[in-house]
């Protein structure tokens, strides 16, 4: 059964902090829910599916729910993908309401990493006894910077790209988030201060590695009658797709993504193909994830990422592909670590055409919203959506 | 057995029944992979499953030790590092660090050979230039 067309987005409400010192995890998850209903135009009583991931707290889904306040839930889901998760849970809310198993669904983020001072992206973590892999990655230093370096220094070796080739993706992401004010790195940066910045993890730079920032977001998804009485433009769900990628039993190939499958499937179930996107929100926790998910979503051939972003191809109103128009994680927002859902978020923005009038994309009603949750060269879950406007 | 000191200190790895005879191997200085009996493929890391065919039809073989550098990284902190994941010549590619070697030397394609590296538990395996 397809799910094209059985579900919309309604309400979508990102958070302004970018450090929130003063609120819980609790609290921001509630201002986000308020605010997407808001965004909306319903109420916490029209929610009966709620969908949460690893950053919300408690047992799965019943703590946030519970605080929440909602109480007329039919449908359930705390699946955890980990920052791509919100990505697959509207997917996941549309098979929901085409079965008839909700009607409106909620799906929230939120985290304070920032005024937690939690271990960025260069600090072991601990080991836990009962996962697998830890005893044989966590002595040897796995942590998310040399996942995603491993990735671009093979993807260097294979396929030439190089470092001033992966700094124009932040310097597209830089011009972008200098129009958002709530943005927390609103300079305009050239490819010589990316390439000049620290050394983080050889090849990626400080300012190849997104922001680590606190707040969050929410969305509403429903069915496409009740969409339609709604005051907002309406965005429909298109296509969408999920995998998960991981060691094949121990010979991973670092030069692709599982986006290379989630991405065929979307596109599969949309009826259309990269060149019809006219706006793409793809996760950029490092430029290194932007670069090998745009060739394995087929906007390029695998190894020509580089060529692609080049000469700010990625920049709305210069190149062929306006990406992540918000700033991105790069330089907006990156809430919890978790970057998934400021990429739908900003997806619905331009499609309603209430995106910053200088980012805007003129006639978008065709986009793409892509994520990679987890660890790139370890394991991690893949999901994309498409999504046009009526 | 002798124990090549790394400036990083190395936490022990956590053990668990399923891995013992593993961690047990490593103190003796072998480096035993898992083995598919239904595929004919070695794989990493070891399990009692087989990770193609989820069978229990697997056993332990012992890795010859020598591999190249498949990628790596320096991590550029206090104490810089060098993660890596080592293709060995049994086929699997682990993800392990450089030791032993100027830094700025690791090269993708350079031949490495297994080195032990002491935790307060049991030494992992790591590798050096050949």
């Amino acid at each position: 059964m397809s799910l094209r067309g059985r579900a919309c987005i309604v309400g979508a409400f990102e958070h302004p902090t970018r450090k929130a010192e003063d609120k819980s995890v609790a609290q921001l998850h509630a201002e986000v829910a308020y605010g997407a209903l808001q965004d909306a135009g319903l109420t916490a009583r029209d929610v009966d599916g709620y969908f949460c991931a690893g950053d919300a707290p408690g047992m799965g889904p019943l703590s946030m729910a519970d605080h929440l306040g909602l109480d007329r839930l039919r449908h359930l889901d705390s699946t955890d993908l980990g920052g791509c998760s919100y990505i697959a849970h509207v997917a996941h809310a549309a098979a929901a309401i085409a079965m008839g198993r909700c009607e409106v669904a909620l799906i929230t983020l939120a985290g304070r990493p920032r005024s937690e001072g939690q271990a960025t992206g260069t600090a072991a973590r601990a080991q836990d006894a009962t996962v697998p892999d830890d005893p044989f990655e966590i002595p040897m230093g796995r942590t998310v910077a040399a996942a995603y370096a491993m990735c671009a220094m093979r993807h260097m070796h294979e396929f030439g790209t190089t470092s001033e080739q992966l700094a124009w993706i932040k310097v597209a992401a830089s011009h972008h988030a200098q129009h958002n004010p709530h943005a927390m790195l609103k300079k305009v940066v050239t490819v010589a201060e990316v390439m000049a910045s620290p050394l983080v993890a050889d090849p990626l730079h400080r300012l190849d590695c997104c922001v680590i920032s606190d707040g969050g977001g929410a969305l509403i998804v429903t069915r496409p009658e009740i969409a339609r009485g709604l005051k907002r433009p309406v965005v429909t769900l298109r296509g969408t797709g999920e995998t998960m990628k991981g060691q094949s039993g121990g010979y991973p190939d670092l030069t692709f993504s599982g986006a290379r499958f989630s991405g065929a499937r979307a596109f599969d179930e949309a009826g259309v193909t990269p060149a019809d996107i006219r706006y793409a929100s793809i996760y950029d926790s490092f430029t290194i994830t932007v670069l090998i998910q745009l060739e394995d979503l087929g906007f390029c051939a695998k190894g020509e990422g580089g060529r692609f972003v080049a000469d700010g191809n990625l920049i709305s109103g210069v190149g062929r592909l306006p990406f992540n128009t918000d700033g991105g994680g790069l330089c907006n927002n990156h809430p919890a670590n978790r970057g998934g859902m400021t990429k739908v978020i900003e997806a619905v923005r331009q499609l309603r055409g209430e995106a910053h009038p200088a980012v805007q994309v003129p006639n978008c009603d065709l986009a793409l919203a892509h994520g990679t949750g987890g660890l790139l060269a370890h394991r991690h879950g893949s999901a994309t959506l498409i999504l046009e406007r009526e | 057995m002798p124990q090549t000191m790394n400036e990083r200190t190395i936490p022990a790895p956590i053990e668990d029944p399923s891995t013992k005879p593993f961690w047990d191997a490593a103190r003796q200085g072998r480096l035993m992979l898992g083995y598919c009996l239904d595929t004919g493929q070695h794989f990493w890391p070891p399990r009692n499953t087989s990770p193609f065919t989820l069978s229990p039809h697997v056993e332990p073989r012992a890795a010859s030790g020598r591999g190249v550098v498949h990628s790596f990284t320096v991590m550029r902190v206090a104490q810089p590092y060098a993660p890596a994941f080592v293709e060995l010549e049994e086929g699997p590619r682990i993800f392990t660090n450089i030791v032993d070697c100027d830094l700025a030397e690791i090269r993708i394609g350079m031949k490495v050979r297994l080195e032990w590296q002491a935790t307060e538990g049991a030494p992992v395996p790591m590798f050096a230039p050949a």
